[in-house]
């Protein structure tokens, strides 16, 4: 994988990126704006299955009318995320911070799938309950929690606290970090 | 005294220069900042779907200003407060920065658009090109606070 990254980095496009005065910050513009509506939307989805805001709409009803546009959000998140990456691909492949969020973005999908499993089918019998079950709460902060890391250690990938270049770090830093050290 | 000398003067008030000299404030509070940016996307988009023929139809605009009203506010809350701080760390380059003077601005127009017209009247009987231009107007001024406010970091 650190050699893809390594082969990724000599390719034109990442390097064109990388040195690029405007394109960069441009995508990285685009990556914060679809933010705003990826991570907005799912909110207040969330909030809903945590009963705290339109109480008197069925949940399914929320999730049917306000995730097509998280996904559409979580679509350009992506495109313009993966163009991040490919940018500057092997610091970012040894980022502590990127591996964390990539590691909460798989227990975010696997919540969704859950969610989805549950509300998809024939209507739930709390689909009208203004403050949903256990399970249903627990997946909305579940959601939230795990989208709040996202953003925050995707930020933090910019910060060069725990790059391998910096050493000495702790062991478990090198560890997390897939550090290579001679 | 000069504006400029104002923005020097902020840059060195304490909190200002607590945060240039912990490693680890600014990254904190600018991370508070964008999940603040988040939920206002979230607020202002559930009103502005709705203008725009989506998102909930059970609801009308109007009472979703309403029940929107208090998350809108919270978001708002969070990013002067932690807005502020960013801006007391490094006044002086806001003061030199064309994305620093675009956004605040693009903000003020934001805030006197969504407060003082898009929610004073997306409940009232609007035709469909009225609904439209309110919801398109408010996600084209508050897109451009984002972007010009993300901007002020690549300067």
């Amino acid at each position: 994988m650190l050699e893809f990254c390594e082969w990724l980095a000599t390719t034109a496009w990442s390097i064109g990126l990388h040195e690029s005065l405007y394109m960069y910050p441009l995508v990285e513009t685009a990556h914060v704006l679809s933010i705003m509506l990826f991570v907005g939307t799912i909110s207040f989805v969330d909030f809903r299955l945590l009963g705290w805001t339109f109480r008197d709409v069925p949940s399914s009803e929320v999730v049917s009318r306000i995730v097509p546009f998280t996904v559409a959000g979580f679509a350009i998140c992506m495109v313009t995320g993966a163009l991040l990456f490919y940018a500057i691909p092997v610091r970012t492949y040894l980022s502590i911070f990127f591996r964390i969020k990539m590691a909460v973005l798989v227990v975010a999908g696997i919540n969704v799938w859950l969610i989805h499993r549950h509300l998809g089918r024939s209507p739930v019998e709390w689909d009208r309950w203004p403050r949903p079950p256990l399970r249903a709460r627990l997946a909305g902060a579940v959601s939230l929690a795990c989208w709040t890391t996202v953003i925050v250690t995707g930020r933090l990938i910019a910060y060069n606290w725990f790059d391998c270049d910096r050493q000495p770090q702790p062991d478990w830093v090198n560890w997390l970090a897939g550090c290579p050290l001679e | 005294m000069t504006l400029f000398e104002v923005f020097d003067w902020l840059e060195q008030t304490p909190i200002g220069t607590l945060i240039r000299d912990s490693s680890w404030l600014f990254p904190a509070i600018e991370s508070v900042h964008l999940l603040g940016l988040a939920l206002l996307g979230g607020a202002v988009l559930m009103v502005d779907l709705r203008l725009l023929g989506f998102g909930l139809p059970g609801k009308t605009a109007g009472e979703l200003v309403d029940q929107t009203r208090p998350w809108m506010l919270g978001a708002i809350a969070t990013l002067i407060a932690t807005g502020i701080p960013l801006f007391l760390s490094e006044a002086v380059k806001c003061y030199f920065s064309d994305a620093f003077w675009l956004k605040m601005g693009a903000l003020v127009v934001a805030l006197g658009f969504t407060f003082g017209v898009r929610d004073r009247i997306a409940g009232r009987a609007l035709v469909i090109w009225q609904q439209r231009a309110l919801a398109s107007a408010s996600i084209a001024v508050w897109l451009t606070v984002a972007a010009a406010g993300r901007w002020i970091g690549f300067s």
